[in-house]
């Protein structure tokens, strides 16, 4: 977008500082700004990673976007790219990762495993998708996406920062945005959010196998 | 199945044993079947009197249906020639087998994953802690009577995916609506995670540690899993004395995708695409060590010409992986990102020709049971012979020439991270890591498949199994590759790409096959059993990664921090592999 873009129409401009003076709104060129400014996190899960490193690597070349500087460390990211599958050994880590990073905060889920599972969804170690703990803002399906695909998530990712306000933005309302409790990592995997669900379906299976043991009993019984 | 002559030394050894060692009499079975008490010494009189003193496969089956449990162990010479497999046979309910590991120390982390997996105890094993799942996971998933959450039917393919049948989400069938599952009268607010309490454990119990002396503070540092320099989501504790590494022990599993458990639900075809996800950058390889697995099975040979083309698109990906292993290595030095993108550079142009033959760049599926899945388009294969007799050599001369004499490459990597030969075998390392020691053993020459033993290369080797070493031997081996690429190129037959015709479902009869090939990163094997039915009973990966891995804490121990992690770089990890 250039300076004549920002321009909100209404505002006569003299013709000879066309181009060097934009009138504009603070939510547009403060959007206008922080779009072209997203650093990712330097963080690969698995294949989609490549990928990732093939659109930062000079034929696809992500910095045309203001993308190039990747940091490794999340409280200087701002986008968080989850390429890969998620196990259930790395979930807790990635929830960190994802509280650690300052607002404004957006996930790009990169690839069918960090949709939906993909692939390995019925393996008894991977997570049905990274929404089931921190939110997505940008899903790019595939097995891995190219980096063309990756790069029109991005575009996607530039629009909807585009349309956000300052006024509604979560990160500058009163209340602070609370933090996503981190899974742990038990027989299975639990999110402490849902323990007493977890209590009660176990409670049930218990309950389910006295009754098969019970009769079990009787039919043996009557035999 | 013909039983390979053996030689008289061997003979005299299973002569001792008599009654101990008995041969495999299961149909489709080869090997010999050794009984527990006598694994020690027989694997030890294998090792010193035989000549087998490289164990590179190290695996367990679940045979439910006759209530007992095998340990499955693949033994070879360094100088060539083919496996001698013998088997450890044991009950269900508490499944024990003596611990190979201080024997052959290639054993110690495959054993730790059937223990994980199989939940077969090794006695003697110095570490035997879970590796890809945590500490506390509730059961041993590759047992034949363990389900998954998300379990629906023994094997592909579902009813539910039939034309007519109703395609469901798996989370809808599930009571928690997740992929998860909790034992019986579990509470999640009594659970008390063990978290990392045993692997420090581990990691600081050193011999010698109370002898009286200075003492002095140590410290643990945690590299990983989110860590730039760990080739994605591995992680190491190291054991610090200032800055010298006093031990180290390194973490799995963050990328455990159970390609395992899904394989033996599969069909044999449904694997293959799976095996593409195993080592990412070289899905073509992995293609290859799957197709000659299955075909050493059904016991069938690919035509001419699909021999010529698996052979071009292997050394393709070869050439990829070293030219991506130099720039990471380089990428750890601190040269950021400007060598990878050389690297990178070179690969596009390799990818193209992948996606024109297969359809995909990286995941490209490209192998079938007895061929390949399509021919090469002609616009397509002038651009291989321009890459592969004017643009690759002269990168590869490039690359050369601006990092080989590099001063500070040379005074980061000679003499850092040395191995010898004798530890190199023992630890059952392969390729550049195993020929950078010094042993001149590649799978290409040692036991000849496809049409490798009609090719002319070279099979390139270095002495001091330092840092430096790897890289010279990886650059070598890409001008290697580009000379087989030339050679196949040049005499590419024309013929069927396929025998017979394709199809989704193959028959494969009873019986067991290791087959293995000389991927980028070492010796890739799969060990199949087949039971007849359309898929695979038991489907085992052995991954040059994950072995290699086992050389990582010899190499660092005693070197400074920050070796440690170009000594990560020299080993070439790709954690889809090391995880699987």
């Amino acid at each position: 977008m250039g300076v004549e873009d920002l321009n909100l129409p209404g505002y006569e401009i003299p013709s000879a500082m066309k181009g060097n003076i934009a009138i504009t709104t603070l939510d547009r060129i403060y959007n206008w700004c922080r779009q072209n400014s997203v650093w990712p996190m330097m963080f690969g899960l698995a294949c989609c990673a490549f990928e990732m490193i093939c659109s930062a690597a000079s034929r696809f070349d992500f910095s045309r976007f203001g993308m190039e500087v990747m940091r490794p460390s999340p409280r200087q990211a701002d986008l968080m790219l989850v390429s890969g599958t998620v196990t259930k050994k790395m979930i807790p880590q990635i929830v960190r990762l994802y509280n650690q990073m300052s607002e404004p905060k957006y996930v790009l889920a990169m690839g069918s495993c960090a949709c939906g599972g993909g692939p390995f969804k019925e393996g008894y170690s991977v997570v049905s998708g990274v929404d089931k703990f921190i939110p997505v803002d940008v899903y790019v399906p595939g097995c891995p996406p190219t980096p063309q695909a990756l790069l029109h998530g991005f575009a996607v990712l530039r629009k909807k920062i585009e349309n956000e306000s300052i006024r509604t933005v979560r990160w500058y309302r009163k209340e602070a945005v609370p933090e996503i409790p981190i899974p742990v990592l038990g027989p299975d995997l639990m999110d402490p959010r849902r323990y007493a669900e977890i209590k009660a379906y176990a409670a049930e299976k218990a309950q389910q196998r006295e009754q098969e043991a019970a009769g079990s009993l009787n039919e043996g019984g009557q035999a | 199945m013909t039983q390979q002559v053996l030689a008289k030394q061997v003979q005299e050894v299973f002569a001792r044993f008599s009654d101990g060692v008995v041969e495999d009499q299961r149909v489709g079975y080869q090997g010999y079947i050794v009984a527990p008490e006598h694994l020690l010494d027989f694997a030890r009189a294998l090792r010193d009197e035989c000549g087998y003193d490289y164990l590179t496969t190290v695996t367990g089956v679940d045979y439910l249906a006759d209530g007992k449990m095998e340990v499955v162990y693949h033994a070879f010479k360094t100088l060539g020639g083919p496996a001698l497999e013998f088997k450890v046979q044991t009950n269900r309910q508490n499944p024990i087998v003596p611990s190979l590991a201080l024997i052959y120390p290639s054993a110690e982390l495959q054993e730790r994953e059937i223990w994980d997996l199989f939940g077969i105890r090794f006695e003697g094993h110095p570490d035997l802690r879970r590796i890809l799942l945590w500490e506390g996971f509730y059961g041993h998933p590759l047992r034949k009577d363990w389900k998954e959450p998300y379990f629906e039917e023994v094997a592909k393919p579902f009813k539910s995916r039939f034309p007519d049948g109703k395609v469901y989400r798996a989370e809808d069938k599930h009571p928690l609506k997740d992929n998860i599952d909790f034992p019986e009268g579990f509470d999640p607010a009594k659970w008390e995670a063990e978290g990392d309490a045993a692997l420090y454990k581990a990691l600081t119990n050193i011999p010698g540690a109370d002898e009286p002396g200075i003492k002095t503070e140590q410290i643990i540092l945690n590299f990983g899993p989110q860590h730039p320099s760990t080739h994605g989501v591995f992680r190491m504790a190291v054991l610090l004395d200032g800055e010298t590494i006093v031990n180290l022990k390194h973490v799995l599993g963050y990328l455990h995708r159970n390609h395992e458990k899904i394989g033996e639900r599969n069909t044999y075809i449904q694997n293959m695409p799976f095996t593409d996800r195993l080592d990412y950058i070289t899905s073509m390889s992995n293609n290859f060590g799957y197709a000659v697995a299955v075909e050493k099975l059904m016991g069938i040979q690919p035509p001419e010409r699909a021999e010529y083309l698996r052979v071009m698109m292997a050394e393709f990906t070869r050439v990829i992986s070293h030219l991506m292993s130099i720039g990471f290595l380089l990428n750890d030095l601190g040269a950021f990102f400007t060598p990878m993108m050389y690297a990178l550079e070179e690969r596009e142009m390799i990818l193209d020709v992948f996606e024109a033959v297969s359809g995909s760049r990286m995941m490209c599926n490209y192998f079938r049971f007895g061929g390949v899945a399509h021919d090469v388009p002609d616009y397509i294969f002038d651009k291989i012979k321009g890459l592969v007799f004017e643009r690759l050599p002269r990168r590869v001369d490039e690359i050369d020439a601006y990092l080989t004499k590099n001063e500070i490459i040379r005074a980061r990597c000679e003499g850092v991270g040395v191995l010898t030969p004798e530890q190199a075998i023992a630890l059952g390392v392969s390729g550049p890591l195993l020929r950078g020691s010094g042993v001149p053993y590649d799978i290409r020459r040692a036991e000849p498949y496809s049409i490798y033993d009609r090719l002319d290369f070279d099979v390139v080797f270095t002495e001091h199994g330092d840092v430096y070493d790897r890289y010279l031997v990886r650059l070598e081996e890409i001008r290697q590759s580009i000379r087989i690429l030339q050679q196949v190129v040049k005499q590419m037959p024309e013929g069927p790409i396929q025998i017979g015709k394709s199809t989704y479902q193959v028959k494969v009869p009873p019986g067991e096959a290791y087959g293995r090939v000389e991927a980028p990163k070492g010796e890739l094997g799969f060990y199949l059993v087949s039971d007849g039915k359309p898929n695979p009973y038991r489907y085992h990966v052995r991954s040059p990664s994950f072995v290699n891995l086992g050389a990582l804490a010899p190499m660092s121990i005693g070197s400074k921090v920050a070796d440690a992690v170009v000594n990560l770089g020299s080993i070439d990890i790709v954690l889809g592999e090391v995880d699987r």
